[in-house]
């Protein structure tokens, strides 16, 4: 029979696997594979190789002409002005001006690690995976970069804008001349119980109002609008994200309304403000 | 003596402590190519075989791998730092001026230090960022995601940490800022919300246990020093090692 003379190991009745086919080839797969694939070595390990090559003659390049800071031996009897973190906390300390420390210093990274841990759970969109896309995943992708852009801006205003007292200098201004004391700030509360002529308590009813309005609304017309968006989350999804969003969002407004209106607080509870 | 020298290649890769430590020849085979990976304790991190568009540099912008390297940059100085560093309020400022002035190649290894350093956040930020912009997050990858949200984390804490250790005006008082922010932790810091209730006081917060004191002072250096040098890269390679091997067992993200 011709086809005994390819059956090269024979088949075994008690063996459920066996031998399929012998075939030409340079490489384990041979036919071409579903993904289209190639070897690590050298290919990946090139680029890897030529970028470390790069990256370490960078920095020692740079370390010739960049002197790491080294100032006056640490003292308790001089303090200086203004005292500054290092550059990748001053978006946080920038902050300090608009909150309470509590708020800028320990609640809001916390929330913002919690909220880039939260990603993966809440954006359920399986598209974009793997590509570059802004139409597939138009609110995800806004969203993040809307944070890092207030991110990067916060920083870049504690980097090179603030000066003496925490105050904005801009670059061609004299850094050594302190400024003037600015206008005293109001509470919320109390500028709603002066201006409107009611008692504190109406005054501070209204402040709290607000702000449980700002989220009430920030969570209703969303779901209204997008109905789809809301039934694809379901409503935890939806909270927590909207919520964090609010929260973000949040930041900027109450930034606004200090430098705008010069308010310093919008909610004061006996055991903290904000 | 190209025929000298062939035999003497020939008995050296022959013997058995040359073919104990090198596993396969070096013809270029898909085979020779495959064990280099293989059988390479650092090579085989990375599969044999990758997708060629994930490779490709204006997919994965080289940020992750690069973060892995100013890591390994920053431990290989800063071990070198801490031969010459002590970690004592009286002497550390002048160990750091012998490293800028006195010791051979000092400041060249201070400053590749801190610029690694200030890189590596920068390119850990820049990695997330790709890592969101490609959705590279999404299932099965969400637990690597959150492994790398705590690796950040780790980065900006250990590039803090060291910011004490030169001991100058900018250390102390940028310290200083930062662990205000502490006291201020709502229930464990004194002046936090619920801190005063909660039976909070300086000398028993969360800045005190942070410290080692009320101020930055000896025990905050020594703290610090530890933190910045041994228990935080630890846990940096423990996270590494898992963020590494997620990444293996989930596949690389990248185009289909």
């Amino acid at each position: 029979m011709p086809e005994k003379s390819f059956e090269v190991f024979p088949r075994s009745p008690k063996k459920t696997y066996g031998l399929m086919e012998l075939v030409k080839g340079t490489a384990p797969g041979v036919e071409k594979e579903p993904e289209d694939t190639t070897f690590t070595w050298p290919n990946l390990f090139y680029n890897e190789f030529l970028m470390a090559l790069a990256v370490t003659a960078l920095l020692l390049f740079l370390s010739l002409y960049v002197q790491a800071p080294l100032e006056e031996e640490a003292s308790r009897d001089t303090t200086p002005n203004p005292m500054k973190a290092p550059w990748y906390f001053l978006g946080l300390q920038e902050l300090l001006v608009f909150f309470d420390p509590w708020i800028a210093g320990v609640a809001l990274p916390v929330l913002i690690m919690i909220g880039l841990m939260l990603i993966p759970f809440l954006d359920i969109n399986p598209k974009g995976r793997g590509s570059y896309t802004f139409s597939e995943r138009k609110f995800a992708v806004t969203n993040y970069s809307f944070g890092m852009a207030l991110w990067v801006v916060l920083i870049i205003i504690g980097v090179w804008f603030r000066g003496l007292d925490w105050n904005w200098y801009w670059l061609w201004e004299n850094g050594h001349v302190h400024k003037p004391v600015a206008a005293g700030l109001g509470d919320l509360p109390v500028m709603f119980s002066r201006n409107l002529g009611i008692s504190d308590f109406a005054g501070k009813a209204i402040s709290d109002l607000l702000m449980l309005a700002y989220f009430a609304i920030g969570l209703i017309i969303p779901a209204w609008f997008f109905k789809g968006f809301f039934k694809r989350l379901g409503v935890v999804r939806y909270i927590t994200t909207m919520v964090l969003f609010l929260i973000m969002v949040g930041i900027p407004i109450k930034i606004a309304l200090r430098l705008v209106f010069s308010i310093k607080y919008a909610i004061i509870t006996p055991w903290f403000k904000i | 003596m190209s025929k000298l020298m062939n035999r003497i290649s020939n008995w050296v890769t022959s013997t058995p402590f040359w073919k104990a430590v090198f596993r396969h020849g070096y013809e270029d085979t898909a085979r020779n190519r495959s064990l280099t990976t293989f059988s390479n304790v650092l090579y085989h991190l990375h599969p044999v075989k990758t997708r060629r568009e994930s490779i490709k540099i204006r997919y994965t912008w080289c940020m992750g791998g690069t973060s892995l390297l100013l890591f390994v940059i920053l431990t290989v100085t800063g071990v070198l730092l801490m031969f010459y560093y002590v970690p004592d309020t009286r002497r550390a400022y002048q160990d750091i001026k012998d490293i800028m002035t006195v010791v051979s190649f000092g400041s060249t290894f201070r400053n590749v230090h801190r610029l690694a350093a200030h890189g590596m956040v920068f390119t850990v930020w820049v990695h997330m960022t790709r890592v969101f912009l490609t959705g590279a997050y999404k299932p099965p990858r969400e637990f690597n995601w959150i492994v790398g949200v705590l690796l950040l984390v780790l980065t900006l804490l250990l590039s803090w940490t060291g910011y004490l250790l030169p001991w100058d005006q900018l250390a102390l008082w940028a310290i200083t800022v930062g662990t205000k922010m502490a006291a201020a932790t709502p229930f464990f810091g004194v002046e936090g919300p619920f801190g005063a209730e909660l039976g909070m006081r300086p000398d028993n917060d969360v800045k005190f246990m942070l410290l080692g004191g009320t101020e930055v002072g000896q025990n905050a250096l020594l703290r610090f020093y530890v933190l910045h040098c041994v228990v935080l890269p630890l846990f940096v390679v423990v996270f590494l090692a898992v963020h590494f091997w997620r990444v293996r067992k989930d596949g690389f993200s990248g185009p289909l």
